[in-house]
């Protein structure tokens, strides 16, 4: 095994007497599906705004690269290469596809604040080449030529939960946090949204760490599965592992009982 | 002759300037959500800025107006770097107590500073009036109207196509997501302060050039109450529509009811508007979620 890319140790976070995580630690490699799953309030939020720097746990490290970025700022974490797409979509409303997935390179851009009032010169330039970027790879990519101008806020939930991915994608992360990537998508939808997943940890290099409830999507397409119950990690394994663990079945079903298990069917 | 094109014109020129004041407060709330009750301040130390550079210092016009471009991002980017920053998560009322606590402080600052004398800007645009043919402007107001709309669609351009323009509307749309895009919110709020201190400044300097200044001058701000109501506390389309129509309402229940009530009519009009508004459309005419904010 390599070095993992972004690994959690010991995370202990509290929101004044209550628990929400309780020395949560896992590993992810590059290049894996990475899936944290688990029932309502088993504290995978909480895991992922630790990772993203909106909340500083009470304890532990999270590290990138094998660097302890605990201590760094939101948006630094963004520029090391950590993208995430939210659970509500989170696009800027006002603004059209296009914009939207531009303010993905933001990060990235190197004119400073001052030239970047302006509209000329070296940000010109810069936003050329952005644009030429965004169209031939990212807009291509996620099949959304057809909209690319419109305002986000008219179109459909499937559509804008693609502009989101399309956003992460603009920022050229190493590792793209998806939160609850296919929640409330139909059938057909989250099959395109498993099809892009896969392709882009395989055309594209990125680590993906998702958290998710569709079980069948995990089972599909995971390398790694992390199982969370009342903010402690109880299972930590391939998919087939997970889910013949009997901590995760009790976790789902209650008891443990025979006949299919969630996932297989 | 007839007052009524005389009074819609000098009126639509009285409320550009009120719209570049409105951009300033506009400009703060949309990135902050913060309520800054000491834009009228601004305002009023940014024309004692521009009195200090021209009449104590002597310095020419053009470069006075950059110099107190400069001074006032500086004041607001201090502004909110020592004082709001701190207030990050505290309750709105809280912070609304904090501006309004800052304008009193600025007021008095002026006066020690400036005095409370009544001062007179320099001249600063050619005399001429301007004339339309319906109607004449004098000449400050004119001018002033034509250096508040270049200045509101410099801020309009900045907003739309710059890339920190755009990161500051990001910001106000979402400050997890914007984070989360690598956008430094805090300096986005810096920055928002800084841009909405020149806007307030400039207005400042155009109203006290068209009638003088004192520390008082500040009161002038509290129309953009109206004009911020009318036109939606968060956009800049709505700010310059809204005052527009305030400046010419203003003019209009001056020009025709003012000789009736024996004067004042034209100070409360705003006012009376705004409280007519706000009980027929508690988010102001346009502060609709459907409306596309710029």
């Amino acid at each position: 095994m390599s070095a993992p890319i972004l690994a959690v140790e010991n995370l202990t976070l509290a929101f004044g007497g209550l628990n929400v995580l309780t020395d949560v630690g896992f590993a992810v490699q590059p290049g894996q599906i990475f899936a944290i799953i688990g029932p309502n309030g088993a504290g995978k939020t909480s895991i992922r705004n630790c990772i993203g720097g909106f909340y500083r746990p009470r304890q532990g490290r999270v590290l990138f690269e094998g660097q302890d970025i605990s201590r760094v700022a939101p948006d630094r974490r963004a520029a090391l290469g950590l993208a995430r797409t939210f659970q509500n979509i989170a696009l800027f409303r006002g603004m059209t596809v296009l914009d939207n997935i531009k303010l993905g390179r933001h990060a990235h851009l190197r004119t400073g604040l001052l030239p970047a009032l302006a509209y000329w010169g070296p940000a010109k330039r810069e936003e050329l080449e952005l644009r030429r970027e965004v169209e031939e790879t990212i807009i291509d990519f996620l099949e959304i030529e057809h909209i690319r101008n419109q305002p986000v806020a008219s179109l459909a939930y499937g559509l804008q939960k693609r502009v989101e991915l399309a956003r992460a994608l603009a920022m050229r992360p190493k590792v793209l946090l998806m939160d609850e990537p296919v929640a409330g998508m139909n059938s057909e939808e989250t099959e395109d949204m498993a099809r892009f997943i896969l392709d882009i940890k395989e055309e594209r290099d990125i680590t993906i760490v998702m958290i998710e409830h569709d079980m069948h999507m995990i089972m599909d397409i995971s390398d790694h599965v992390v199982v969370m119950n009342f903010g402690q990690k109880i299972a930590d394994g391939t998919p087939e592992e997970v889910q013949h663990h009997p901590e995760v079945i009790k976790a789902y079903l209650g008891e443990p009982r025979p006949g299919p298990v969630p996932g297989q069917a | 002759m007839d007052i009524l094109p005389q009074l819609i014109v000098s009126g639509l020129a009285t409320g550009g300037v009120y719209a570049l004041i409105a951009l300033g407060f506009v400009l703060i709330y949309k990135a902050t959500h913060i309520i800054n009750f000491a834009t009228g301040e601004f305002m009023m130390i940014g024309a004692y800025f521009c009195y200090t550079f021209m009449a104590l210092a002597g310095v020419p016009v053009l470069p006075a107006f950059l110099l107190v471009m400069v001074c006032a991002a500086i004041l607001g980017f201090l502004v909110e770097r020592v004082i709001l920053r701190h207030m990050l998560g505290q309750p709105v009322i809280s912070i609304i107590m904090v501006t309004i606590g800052l304008s009193s402080i600025l007021m008095g600052l002026a006066e020690i500073i400036w005095t409370s004398q009544f001062k007179n800007l320099p001249p600063m645009f050619p005399r001429a009036p301007l004339n339309l043919g319906v109607a004449v402007v004098r000449s400050n107001l004119a001018y002033g109207f034509l250096i508040s709309m270049a200045a509101v669609g410099a801020f309009a351009l900045i907003f739309k196509y710059a890339k920190a323009g755009v990161a500051m509307r990001a910001t106000a749309g979402d400050q997890m997501a914007a984070f989360s895009m690598g956008i430094n919110v805090k300096s986005m709020f810096s920055l928002a302060w800084a841009l909405g201190g020149i806007a307030a400044a400039l207005g400042g300097v155009i109203i006290g050039a068209i009638g003088g200044i004192s520390p008082i001058l500040g009161g002038v701000g509290l129309k953009i109450f109206p004009v911020v109501i009318l036109g939606g506390l968060d956009s800049i389309g709505g700010a310059v529509l809204g005052g527009l129509i305030i400046g010419v309402l203003e003019n209009l229940a001056g020009g025709y009811l003012d000789p009736f009530f024996g004067g004042g009519v034209k100070e409360v009009a705003p006012f009376v508007f705004m409280v007519l508004v706000l009980l027929f459309k508690p988010y102001g005419l346009f502060g609709k979620e459907e409306i596309e904010r710029l």
